[in-house]
């Protein structure tokens, strides 16, 4: 008796335990969604707030009327500018992911092969920018990149070249921002990774004939690629929706999604479209995640 | 033993004219202050299987790597087959290596682990798949070719780890502790099939261990190691019967070791006086050794006798009472007090079946032992 009973309290723990998270994500994460859900299939109105309500109820008529707008998803489709907005951060999201990858793997892989004392110092490096606001991080780039900034005047006074380069404003700006930031992002999942290898399975393929670049090729390589996965996706996810970097580094005749949608709801207040824009959006970034626990859960076994 | 004149074992080739294969010439191999390998000198024959036996620090691991490649020597030249070693990468080495942790690619199913060697040699795809298939019989893992290494036992694993090494046909295999993680029973199992696969395909084994029982069953030869350096090579008859020093007798099996002086020295028998036995110990045979040294006499649990009254004769004979008894199921061992204060180890073959037959505790004994038995050590 006094068995099942301390069962049950532990049963009752445990499920406190759980409790917590779930509690927070259905305050902080589903019930936002479906208020923004709700005012994406709503119709625009100058009030506060401005978006009709979708319930109503018709008092002479006596019936409760449901209006279930579909005019702010319609209009994403047919008005081109939403479209390419969407495809263009895609664009710069998946380049900066690229990019990322092919900085971040060779220091991930050089911070997990160094001496511990080295590593420790390694990582701190990485996760030190962190410490400074993100903004004033993102503004530091507008003085370096800026026609008489800091990059400009060097390579003039080194007399590399004779007017200034425009590298503010421009995609490449864009893409300097994403990756400087979302670097350690990138690097942190791979390391995690890289550092647990077995290198033992490195001699083993030495062992048996492999050179050390088929040795990173089959084994390595393939071991990290959960890890390749978490960081490409902590990194292209926030990148599709970044909003600071390409409004203070970006060109100004190419927006994208995050600034369209932040546009939506603060200068033309249409509430609506700017929810469906989010609707849109968060659909199609939850669809590589599925996408990724699915690989995992495929491949027990691997970067246990 | 009767045809060994001395007290030591005869230096013998491993077999008639057999052919050196792996020389290691005064490899020595330091890691910052401390030497792992200290100044090793050995030859292995063609076909042998060699067992290195030491105590864990011993430096018999970092000797295997360095044959394998993944350590360089400090100094000293390690030649397989005549050919320096020296700057030969592991890829490169006509070696493999079965590793103590197995090291299976997870990531890869049974058959691709043991592919993956063929692969690096560029074979052709039928030829590495009849290979593999061939090996797979051979460990007799054929039906788990789909398998994940996390899907095997403990068993299977080890034999895939030794298929993957086999499957590259080497002059020499390597084997760092291979049955260290298998249960006993598998243990036992293993060895012989182990043994039965280097007869079939005339590989030179390479084995180290920290198990005596396992160097013992497997070696051809025991190189005993301990503080990076090779203290005695020999067959593990030898090995066993005639060790050159304390270290060696007392690290393989169990053994009595009394600390004596030389008062009679003849080519065909000594006696030496040990504080802690009553009479002078016998031994038949001579030794080489200055007179009034210090030497030691050892005594293997086993080579001494038991009995509830004095045995005839008045050489090599002790009076004690028993004070424990280890029951082992075939065999049981006894410590004996001596009159001395000193206890011996005196272990007897489980004859009849019935306790009650047995010398039993606080009984007073006699021991005796033969003397051919006592080893008589210098150092």
């Amino acid at each position: 008796m006094a068995r099942s009973n301390q069962a049950l309290r532990q049963g009752a723990g445990r499920r406190l335990v759980v409790a917590v998270p779930y509690a927070w994500l259905l305050l902080f994460f589903l019930v936002p969604f479906l208020i923004v859900l709700k005012i994406s299939f709503s119709e625009a109105r100058v009030a506060m707030p401005p978006y009709a309500p979708l319930l109503e109820w018709a008092e002479e008529a006596r019936r409760l009327v449901v209006t279930f707008n579909v005019d702010s998803y319609v209009f994403l489709l047919t008005d081109g500018l939403y479209v390419s907005t969407l495809l263009y951060s895609v664009q710069v999201a998946a380049i900066s992911t690229l990019l990322c990858l092919a900085l971040g793997y060779p220091m991930a892989y050089a911070i997990a092969r160094a001496t511990p004392r080295l590593r420790n110092l390694y990582l701190m490096l990485v996760v030190l920018p962190f410490w400074t606001s993100f903004l004033l991080r993102v503004y530091a780039w507008v003085g370096l990149l800026k026609t008489d900034g800091v990059i400009n005047n060097v390579l003039t006074a080194l007399g590399l070249i004779d007017a200034p380069l425009t590298l503010l404003y421009t995609d490449f700006a864009v893409y300097v921002g994403i990756v400087y930031s979302y670097l350690p992002f990138m690097i942190l999942p791979l390391y995690a990774n890289l550092e647990k290898h077995d290198l033992q399975l490195l001699e083993a393929a030495a062992d048996l004939g492999a050179r050390p670049v088929t040795s990173f090729l089959r084994i390595t390589l393939p071991l990290s690629l959960p890890g390749v996965i978490a960081g490409s996706l902590l990194v292209f996810i926030p990148a599709v929706g970044e909003y600071v970097i390409p409004s203070l580094l970006g060109p100004t005749d190419q927006l994208m999604i995050g600034r369209v949608l932040s546009d939506e709801f603060f200068a033309n207040r249409d509430w609506p479209v700017a929810s469906a824009v989010a609707i849109t959006m968060l659909v199609l970034l939850v669809m590589p995640i599925l996408l990724f626990q699915r690989l995992q859960g495929r491949q027990p076994g691997v970067g246990r | 033993m009767a045809d060994l004149p001395l007290d030591s074992a005869p230096t013998l080739p491993a077999a008639g004219g057999a052919r050196e294969y792996v020389r290691i010439e005064n490899v020595t191999k330091r890691f910052g202050d401390v030497t792992a390998v200290d100044d090793v000198s050995l030859s292995v024959m063609k076909g042998e299987i060699f067992c290195l036996l030491g105590g864990s620090g011993c430096g018999k691991t970092t000797l295997l790597r360095m044959l394998a490649g993944f350590e360089t020597p400090t100094s000293g030249r390690i030649l397989i087959d005549g050919q320096d070693m020296a700057g030969t990468p592991p890829y490169e080495r006509p070696v493999n290596m079965m590793f103590q942790s197995y090291a299976l690619f997870p990531h890869m199913t049974v058959e691709k682990n043991v592919a993956f060697g063929l692969e690096q040699e560029r074979l052709a795809r039928p030829e590495i798949e009849r290979r593999v298939g061939e090996m797979l019989e051979i460990v007799r893992l054929g039906e788990f070719a789909r398998r994940k290494p996390h899907q095997l036992s403990g068993g299977q694993r080890q034999r895939v780890a030794l298929a993957r090494a086999l499957v590259k046909r080497p002059k020499l295999l390597l084997l760092d502790e291979p049955l260290g993680a298998l249960d006993r029973k598998l243990r036992e199992h293993t060895q012989f099939e182990l043994l039965g696969l280097q007869q079939q395909l005339g590989v030179t084994f390479i084995v180290v261990t920290h198990d005596q029982e396992e160097a013992m069953t497997l070696a051809t030869r025991i190189g005993v190691m301990d503080r990076g350096g090779i203290v005695q090579v020999g067959r593990p008859s030898e090995v066993y019967e005639f060790p050159q020093s304390r270290f060696v007798a007392d690290f393989i099996g169990s053994v009595n070791l009394f600390e004596g002086r030389l008062v009679e020295d003849e080519p065909d028998h000594v006696r030496i006086r040990c504080a802690e036995l009553a009479h002078l110990v016998h031994v038949d045979h001579g030794i080489s050794s200055a007179p009034d040294a210090t030497v030691w006499v050892a005594i293997r649990p086993e080579k001494i006798e038991l009995s509830r009254e004095r045995p005839a004769g008045d050489q090599n004979i002790e009076r004690g009472v028993v004070r424990d008894v280890a029951y082992l199921g075939d065999a049981s061992v006894y410590l004996v007090q001596l009159d001395g204060g000193r206890s011996v180890r005196v272990r007897l073959p489980n004859v009849e079946r019935h306790a009650s037959d047995r010398v039993a505790r606080d009984e007073a004994v006699w021991i005796r032992w033969h003397p051919s038995s006592p080893v008589v050590l210098t150092q």
